[in-house]
C-alpha cells in the first residue's frame, strides 16, 4: 500500500499525478480544512471582528456595564440556542423552543402567584411542562416519521395557544413572584464586572452540553445520527432512542431557559418571546453549526448568540434604527450558511 | 494471487461457521429464495453472484438478520439461530458491510470502529459520568487495523470524510472484521471504486481470509469475483443455481451459469 505522500494531514495519499493535480492545496483549501475541523472558529473570528469595529465606532461599547448587559441581554436566546444546537445536530430544526419556553414560565409564575405552589415545587412543575412538549415533539418525529419542521411548526401553534388559554393573556409580575424566581435576574459583582445569575447558569449548561456532547457516547451518537441515520442505524446505534432523548433534553433546558427569562425580563408574559423561536435558529446557524446535521459545536452557538447580541448592541450604539440591526442579523445569517456550505465542499 | 491453495475437498470434513438450508422468503407472491442452502468455512471467500432479481440481497438480508426467512434454517458453528434484527447476527459475530458504507463522515476513524460500542473510562469518571476513553480507545483502533493488516489507514484521527473512498471501504471493513467477528459480509464493495482502491480492497479481503476470518462477497464485477473468491455460489430465480469455484469454470462458464445458459 501507499503511505501518505501528499503534504498535511487530510490528504490522502494518491500515486496518481492527475489525481494528485486535483487535490492540490491552495491557501484557500487550507483555510477551508482548518475551518471544516474547527467549526467555532469562524463564528470566533466574526466576534472577535466585530467587538474591534464596535468598539472602534463607540468608546462606550467598550465599557464593562455595556459588555455585562450585552451577556445579560444574550442569556435567554443563549440558552434556548442549546436547547436549539441539539437537534439541529441531529438534523433536525426546532420551531417551537420559544413557544415551549414561555408557556414553562406562565405554568411556573401562575402555579407560584395564582395556585401559591411553593417556588421550587413551581419550578419543578415547569421543568415536567419541558419534558412533556420535548416529548411530543419526539414523539411525532420518531414514531410517525414526520419532518421536524412539519411537527414544531405544529406544536409552535399549540404550544402559543395553550400560553395564552392558560394565563387568560395576562402577564404575572416579577414583584409578586417569590424571589427564587427572579433569582435568575438578581446580579453580583466580579470585580468590575455585574454578572447575572442567569448568565452563570447559561454558561453552566453550556459547559455541561459540551461535555456530553465531548465526552460521552451519547454525544457521539447524537453527532452520528444527525450525520447519517441510515449508518448510524446499521452501526447499531437505537436512533429513535437517541432522537427521542435529544427531545427530551432540549425540553429541559429550555425549562431552565423559562427561569432565565423569568429573572431577565422580571415577569412572566405570554407574548414574550415571539421572535426567540427564529432568534435562537439564528444563533446555532452563526455559530457554524450545519442545518444538514452532524456538523457543529455548541461552543459555536454561544458564540452566535454574542454576535447577535453585539451587532444589535453596537448598532444601537452607534445610533442606527432598530431596523437596521434586523437587516445586519439577516445578512448575517446568509453569509454564515453561505460559509458552511461553502466549507461542506471540503475533500481531500 | 496465493488464493489456489485453497481445496474444496478438505472443506468436507471441516465444520462450516456458517450453514444455510433450504431457507424460502416470498414477498407477497414474488418468490425471492426458493430453498437455498449455503456454507461458509472458515478461512475461505465465497462469492455470491447472480443477475438482478436472483434473490442475491435476499439472501443476505436473511443471512445477516436484516429479513426474517419463512422457513429453513440457519447455523452458527452448527448452532441453529434465528435472526430477528441484524443486532441478533452481529451477537452471533456475522458482520456486514452495507453497499451505501455504514460510516459517519464527521466521525473520526477511531470513533466510527467503535461506533454503537464504544468504551467508557475505567473508574468513578466513566461509571458515573460516562467520560469515553478516548485515547484507549484510539490505540485500540490502532492495533486492531494492525492485526487485520489494514495499512491505508495512519492516522485514526482524521475524519472519515477525509479519506479517499477505499479508505472509506477500509474503515467499514475494519469495523466488520474487528473485535472478534467470525463472519464478514461484504456487499458490492467495490462498486464505488476505481481500479486501484478496488484493488486495496480486494487485497483486504484477501487478508482477511489469510486471517482465518471467512469472508462472503456479494458483487457483480467478474473479474473481482474470481480474482479473490475461493468459491462462487450462482444464484438463479431464488435458487442455488450451482456452487463453482474460479479453478473449475471460466468467467465465461459463470455467466452462462446464471443467465440460465448452461447448467453447471
Amino acid at each position: 500500500m501507499t503511505q501518505q505522500q501528499t503534504a498535511g494531514p487530510p490528504a490522502a495519499g494518491h500515486a496518481d499525478p492527475a489525481e494528485e493535480f486535483l487535490d492540490r492545496q491552495t491557501p484557500l483549501s487550507r483555510i477551508r480544512n482548518i475551518l471544516h475541523r474547527y467549526p467555532a472558529l469562524s463564528p470566533a473570528i466574526v466576534l472577535l471582528v466585530a467587538v474591534v469595529v464596535f468598539g472602534l465606532l463607540n468608546e462606550r461599547f467598550l465599557r464593562v456595564e455595556n459588555l455585562s448587559l450585552i451577556t445579560q441581554q444574550v442569556s435567554v436566546v443563549g440558552t434556548l440556542a442549546i436547547a436549539q444546537t441539539l437537534i439541529i445536530l441531529t438534523a433536525g430544526i426546532d420551531l417551537s423552543v420559544g413557544a415551549v419556553m414561555i408557556l414553562a414560565s406562565m405554568v411556573v409564575a401562575q402555579l407560584a402567584v395564582g395556585s401559591g405552589a411553593p417556588a421550587p415545587l413551581a419550578l419543578l412543575l415547569g421543568l415536567v411542562v419541558g419534558l412533556a412538549a420535548g416529548a411530543l415533539n419526539g414523539f411525532l418525529v420518531t414514531r410517525f416519521r414526520l419532518p421536524p419542521f412539519i411537527v414544531t411548526l405544529g406544536t409552535l401553534n399549540i404550544f402559543i395557544a395553550l400560553t395564552l388559554l392558560y394565563s387568560g393573556g395576562s402577564t404575572v409580575r416579577g414583584s409578586s413572584m417569590p424571589g427564587l424566581l427572579t433569582w435568575m435576574g438578581s446580579t453580583f459583582p466580579v470585580g468590575p464586572v455585574r454578572i447575572s445569575t442567569g448568565v452563570v447558569m447559561m454558561l453552566l449548561l453550556y459547559i455541561a452540553v459540551a461535555f456530553i456532547l465531548g465526552k460521552t457516547a451519547w454525544g457521539r451518537h447524537v453527532y452520528a445520527v444527525g450525520d447519517d441515520k441510515e449508518a448510524a442505524r446499521l452501526a447499531g446505534i437505537p436512533v429513535n432512542r437517541v432522537l427521542m432523548s435529544v427531545y427530551l433534553a432540549a425540553g429541559a433546558v429550555l425549562a431552565i431557559g423559562a427561569w432565565i427569562q423569568i429573572g431577565r425580563t422580571n415577569a412572566a408574559s405570554p407574548n414574550a418571546g415571539v421572535d426567540l423561536n427564529l432568534d435562537s435558529i439564528t444563533a446555532v446557524v452563526i455559530g457554524g453549526t450545519s442545518l444538514f446535521g452532524g456538523r457543529g459545536s455548541i461552543w459555536g452557538s454561544l458564540l452566535g448568540a454574542l454576535i447577535v447580541g453585539v451587532f444589535r448592541n453596537g448598532l444601537s450604539l452607534a445610533g442606527l434604527d432598530v431596523l437596521y440591526q434586523t437587516l445586519a442579523v439577516g445578512v448575517l445569517i446568509i453569509v454564515a450558511v453561505s460559509i458552511d456550505q461553502w466549507i461542506r465542499k471540503v475533500k481531500s | 494471487m496465493t488464493a489456489t491453495e485453497f481445496q474444496p475437498a478438505k472443506t468436507e470434513v471441516r465444520q462450516p461457521i456458517l450453514q444455510a438450508r433450504n431457507l424460502v422468503k416470498t414477498f407477497g407472491r414474488v418468490v425471492g429464495l426458493d430453498g437455498v442452502s449455503l456454507d461458509l468455512y472458515p478461512g475461505e471467500v465465497l462469492a455470491i453472484i447472480g443477475d438482478n432479481g436472483a434473490g442475491k440481497s435476499t439472501l443476505i438480508k436473511c443471512l445477516t438478520g436484516a429479513e426474517i426467512p419463512d422457513s429453513g434454517e440457519l447455523k452458527v458453528s452448527g448452532q441453529p439461530v434465528h435472526f430477528k434484527r441484524p443486532q441478533d447476527a452481529r451477537v452471533h459475530g456475522i458482520e456486514t458491510v452495507y453497499q451505501n458504507l455504514a460510516v459517519s463522515p464527521a466521525l473520526d476513524v477511531a470513533s466510527n470502529l467503535f461506533l454503537g460500542r464504544e468504551e467508557r473510562l475505567p473508574g468513578p469518571l466513566g461509571k458515573i459520568f460516562r467520560v469515553l476513553d478516548t485515547k484507549g480507545m484510539r490505540r485500540k483502533a490502532k492495533e486492531e487495523l494492525t492485526r487485520l493488516g489494514i495499512s491505508t489507514l495512519q492516522d485514526v484521527t482524521v475524519p472519515v470524510e477525509n479519506l479517499s473512498g477505499g479508505q472509506r471501504q477500509a474503515v467499514a471493513v475494519a469495523r466488520a472484521a474487528a473485535f472478534g467477528s467470525k463472519v464478514v459480509v461484504l456487499d458490492e464493495p467495490t462498486a464505488a471504486l476505481g481500479v486501484r482502491e478496488s484493488n486495496q480492497v480486494l487485497q483486504l479481503v484477501r487478508d482477511l481470509r489469510d486471517r482465518g476470518l471467512p469472508v462472503i462477497l456479494i458483487s457483480h464485477n467478474m473479474p473481482h469475483v474470481f480474482d479473490v473468491a475461493d468459491r462462487i455460489h450462482i444464484q438463479r430465480l431464488g435458487k442455488c443455481a450451482a456452487t463453482i469455484t474460479p479453478q473449475s469454470h471460466s468467467m465465461t462458464d459463470a455467466v452462462a451459469i446464471m443467465t440460465g445458459a448452461a447448467t453447471a
